[in-house]
């Protein structure tokens, strides 16, 4: 099993190829070539004894929010600089398991909060596919590592739609589970009632076995949930190529505002036809409260993050501001040196919608326009449709630095934001280019019908061909 | 509802972030045009749902009452930035006078 | 000291924490041991590394509402967890997960047991809830710091919150006495103030006599006893109305109280205005508890102190004092059951577990548990009595002895040879030696003064070093006397 060593090891040369470090792309975050190779070894020996392992040798690249040995978890800030975790999380020990090594930990907006990647303590990242423009966010490091070619997976994470943003910015697949479907256990919370481990992938393929390498409930996350796990994504590859009769599939108004780029519904409205032609039934259907999704995500995840955000306080562990007088300065001077500005404009933003008299207003009426969101979903979902498809993103890649305003940027969301606040599964596919920039498409099915999704993914996938990247 | 500079300064001392007064003004308007766009929120009729607390379905799963600490390879002392003895240490309270 | 009380009604509420007794921590798998070294019970969890999440003990949710059945709550089928944010850096996720809108039970009933009081007194408990303990803060270990210790932070605990139903130190008392008993009797608790495991804060406020409108109340804090709480009580009731007749406010605030002068002060201003900002704990799914649970839950309650004196009451005809004595804790309770069942005789058995056995055990300051006469024992000594193989004096004796030696009372009698003597030829020969010794007095007692029976029976008990068995002497004197 020479050639599981022989892989990893390049995998780790490309990660540590200087074009893709701090002075180039600025995707990768950290590497430990000694660790990876010792794992690879260690698969390559249970491989070569007849282990069956789903992903045997297969070098992948991890967001630098989930909780890995060997190489530090910053979440992109300077208030974890230097920080190894001393446990890892679920996701990572599973994938493992099935035989995946870690090649590099990625860089991403700090604590995942953004939609660009410029948002990290380490500098921003550039897209591989033109370095003036930005990978999309908060995920961009493991998109731009696919895209770049340093691995065929990657895995990031999602709040709001921060794997299939810049998925569908860098050209390819990205995936967000349902909620509970893949342990948060060692995912650095931000939004925790959001958060979700998602996958980036060269296939749709890849990123099933992926996916489904980390699914699963687990004792250390109690809202992970006990829902079997499809075995293989074997059925993706029976259907590859094959019709999508008596499938489905809604096309939600909402979606395709007038206010959308003609070029980028053009490419949407050829998947449309290249699905109808698949053999799936499109019928046009109405989300009416996709357009508060924004706003909901905006209150819902600050609100949570600033007390997820609040372990950070230089007692246990991280960086201490060590020239402080008394504790109350201790905690101000640590949370102030460490924290980026976007942090601290969402700690700010939580900790006032949360607080005496706002609460009502603010956070539980967001929870409560959330729950009609996920209502909308339920009612489409009841009514026959298999799977919605809709633009992963309003805009292709934007420029790095193009977007200064807070909420302007917030808004590169819409589209995606629905199913983290839903729990719904979704993918975002490669369906074309627009000026040679990605667009990317995306699935969504009602919640644990991770199955459909990967069928119908790869039934398009395999149908644009050569054209999704063209 | 708009964010005064008062309410930013009271919430960054709930949050242990220190504003300095010239970045007030400009932090309270981000806050209020940010805010802004959450007021369609307010229109909402909401009074037929009930909000689920997680997005899991079911209630929370009990664990068995076993000692089964989740293993680590470090120890809180040398995760932490200062200790002695065992004990993890911080800058005393500004309330406590030294003994 | 000016008595307040014939103008003023003191009003209080208490806040009681109490911490469960479960092998691990609340929301992982941490020992909750006492005693380790500082930060060894410690894990991703509960140190809040990033990344780590909580798991609900089964255990902490079964004790919790074991106690809400056992205090007559109504259990809510669906209780909601929620997080207290607030920074101290013995609380190490920033937050606290309590429980807020939707505790695991509300409206319950304590029946307070009043000492001298027959009735008992009903005392409404607004809602308990379950939530997390805090680490340990040192803050005078080390010059400028402070030192932390989270062997703590994650022990579960309930907080049982009353309403202001109480009226005096002595009812407050009461009621925290009744509720440290039933929590024992219900093995949720160890119960103990000196080691924390149970903590109270008092509310108190004082108003007119007749008077509708609650008055401002201050918090009392810092009070490790029982007796304290009560003399915390006073000493705060005393302060306000001291206050209202000079025609001040009362300030709502928190007092602490100082067990070495006996007074209550002000506790320094914390400088920053507390808002907790709670919301459900997203984390955790609601606690769903289902009827069935509740019923498998109420059948695990042991014998609870109320039905335990019913039961005495009937089986064995004991009084209220004796009721009082035998049941104060669940140990002496099933110490005594142990005796008065092998002995027969229940009134007996109480006698000596409120005479000798209390008067050991306060002797030594111990506890009923792995006391050194074991109660089949006690029982043989008390037989021995019955049968009246021992005087009373000598069973003392006897008893001392055996608590030293933990031999068992044939045991001990034979050694000491004790054993009381009810031969006729031997007893006559004793008082005929008696006789000889108190001419005097025997002459006046043959003429008929029978009050000097108790000095001749006297001289006999001391003729035979106490062995005589003196209900026999008396009789045998009877026919010297006209």
């Amino acid at each position: 099993m020479e050639n599981i060593i022989d892989n990893v090891s390049e995998a780790v040369d490309r990660a540590t190829d200087p074009k893709v470090g701090s002075g180039g792309l600025n995707i990768i975050i950290a590497t430990n070539r000694e660790a990876s190779l010792s794992a690879a070894e260690q698969v390559s020996v249970a491989y070569g004894g007849g282990d069956t392992m789903a992903l045997a040798g297969v070098p992948i690249v991890v967001k630098d929010n989930i909780a890995t040995f060997d190489m530090p978890t910053t979440c992109g800030s300077r208030i974890l600089a230097a920080y190894t975790s001393p446990y890892e999380a679920t996701a990572i020990t599973r994938l493992r398991a099935a035989g995946a090594v870690v090649v590099a930990k990625s860089n991403m907006d700090e604590f995942a909060m953004g939609s660009s990647t410029e948002t990290s303590a380490y500098g921003m990242t550039r897209n591989p596919l033109d370095p003036e423009r930005s990978p999309g966010g908060s995920s961009g490091g493991s998109a731009a590592a696919v895209a770049a070619g340093i691995t065929r997976v990657a895995l990031g994470t999602e709040t709001g739609g921060s794997v299939r943003q810049p998925a569908a910015f860098c050209g390819v697949v990205g995936v967000k589970p349902t909620y509970g479907r893949v342990s948060r256990f060692g995912l650095v919370a931000f939004g925790s009632s959001l958060d979700q481990i998602g996958v980036f992938a060269r296939t749709v393929r890849e990123a099933a076995a992926v996916t489904y390498a980390m699914a699963g409930a687990d004792q250390y996350d109690s809202t992970s949930a006990d829902v079997p796990v499809p075995v293989a994504p074997a059925e993706i590859e029976a259907h590859r190529g094959k019709t999508l009769n008596g499938v489905t599939i809604g096309i939600p108004s909402e979606y395709f505002p007038e206010s959308l780029d003609a070029p980028m519904r053009a490419r949407c409205d050829a998947a449309i036809e290249a699905l109808r032609g698949l053999g799936a039934k499109i019928v046009d259907v109405s989300l009416p409260h996709t357009s508060l999704a924004v706003p909901v995500y905006y209150v819902i995840a600050p609100a949570e993050a600033s007390s997820n955000l609040a372990r950070f306080d230089g007692v246990r562990y991280g960086p201490r501001a060590a020239d402080s007088i008394d504790l109350r300065e201790m905690y101000e001077n640590t949370r102030t040196r460490g924290f980026g500005d976007e942090v601290k404009r969402r700690i700010l933003i939580g900790t006032y919608v949360l607080s005496h008299g706002y609460y009502d207003a603010y956070y539980r009426k967001a929870q409560a326009v959330r729950a009609l969101i996920s209502r909308d979903f339920d009612k489409v979902f009841a009514s026959g449709v298999d799977a919605l498809f809709t633009p992963t993103t309003p805009t292709p890649a934007f420029k790095l630095g193009a977007v200064t305003d807070p909420y302007e940027m917030y808004m590169s969301d819409i589209f995606t934001a629905t199913a983290n606040l839903a729990g719904v599964p979704a993918i975002s596919i490669p369906i074309g280019r627009v000026e040679g920039l990605p667009v990317g498409g995306q699935f969504i099915t009602s919640h644990f019908d991770e199955p459909r999704m990967f069928q119908v993914a790869a039934a398009l996938e395999a149908t644009l061909g050569d054209e999704a990247h063209s | 509802m708009a964010v005064t500079e008062t309410d930013v300064r009271k919430i960054a001392d709930l949050a242990r972030l220190s504003i300095a007064d010239s970045e007030l003004p400009a932090m309270a308007a981000q806050m209020n045009s940010i805010l802004a766009n959450m007021d369609a929120l307010t229109q909402i009729d909401t009074s037929t749902v009930t909000p689920s607390v997680t997005a899991t379905p079911g209630g929370a799963p009990l664990r068995p009452d076993a000692v089964a600490p989740i293993p680590m390879n470090s120890t809180a002392q040398l995760l932490a930035p200062e200790s002695r003895d065992g004990f993890i240490l911080v800058p005393r309270l500004g309330t406590h006078e030294d003994v | 000291m000016t008595d307040w009380s014939t103008k003023y009604e003191m009003v209080v509420g208490l806040e009681v924490h109490v911490q469960l007794k479960t092998r691990s921590k609340a929301f992982c798998g941490c020992s909750t041991d006492f005693g380790a070294p500082p930060n060894v019970n410690t894990c991703p969890v509960c140190l809040a590394l990033p990344g780590a999440l909580p798991a609900v003990n089964a255990e902490a949710v079964r004790l919790a509402v074991r106690a809400a059945i056992a205090l007559e709550f109504t259990i809510n089928h669906t209780s909601v967890f929620a997080r207290k944010n607030y920074f101290y850096p013995d609380l190490p996720k920033g937050y606290q997960i309590s429980q807020f809108d939707q505790p695991v039970a509300v409206h319950g009933t304590l029946h307070a047991r009043i000492p001298g009081e027959a009735k008992l007194r009903d005392i409404a408990i607004t809602r308990l809830h379950m939530e997390e303990d805090a680490g340990k803060s040192i803050h005078d270990r080390y010059p400028h710091m402070t030192a932390i210790d989270l062997n703590r932070a994650g022990v579960p605990l309930i907080e049982i919150v009353s309403e202001p139903d109480m009226r005096s130190p002595a009812e407050a008392g009461a009621y925290l006495r009744t509720l440290k008993q039933l929590l024992e009797y219900a093995e949720i608790s160890d119960v103990s103030m000196e080691e924390g495991s149970l903590r109270v804060d008092a509310n108190v406020s004082a108003r007119l006599h007749g008077a509708a409108k609650l008055g401002t109340k201050t918090e009392v804090k810092n009070v490790n006893s029982f007796s304290a709480v009560e003399k915390s009580l006073q000493a705060e009731f005393d302060r306000q109305c001291a206050l209202l007749e000079s025609g001040d406010s009362v300030e709502q605030m928190t007092m602490i109280w100082d067990a070495t002068t006996g007074t209550v002060r002000p506790a320094r201003s914390k400088e920053e205005s507390h808002d907790y900002r709670y919301f459900p704990e997203p984390d955790l799914p609601p606690l769903i508890l289902d009827e069935d649970y509740v019923t498998r839950v109420r059948k695990g309650i042991p014998e609870l102190p109320q039905q335990l004196r019913e039961r005495f009451t009937s089986e064995f005809g004991l009084s209220d004092a004796e009721l009082d004595a035998v049941t104060d804790d669940p140990q002496t309770a099933m110490y005594f059951e142990g005796v008065a069942h092998a002995h027969g005789d229940a009134k007996h058995a109480a006698k000596w577990v409120m005479g000798e056995v209390a008067a050991a055990l306060n002797e030594s300051g111990t506890k009923i548990r792995g006391f050194a006469v074991r109660a089949h024992q006690l029982a043989e000594l008390l037989d021995m009595i019955r049968d009246g193989k021992l005087s009373h004096t000598a069973a003392k004796a006897v008893f001392a002895t055996m608590l030293a030696s933990g031999k068992s009372a044939p045991v001990v009698v034979a050694e000491l040879g004790v054993t009381q003597v009810g031969d006729d030829a031997q007893l006559e020969a004793w008082i005929q030696e008696a006789f000889a010794d108190l001419p005097d007095e025997t002459a006046r007692f043959r003429a008929g003064e029978k009050k000097l029976t108790g000095v001749l029976v006297g001289a006999v008990m001391k003729k035979s070093k106490g062995r005589a068995d003196p209900k026999k002497v008396n009789a045998l004197l009877g026919k010297y006397s006209k």
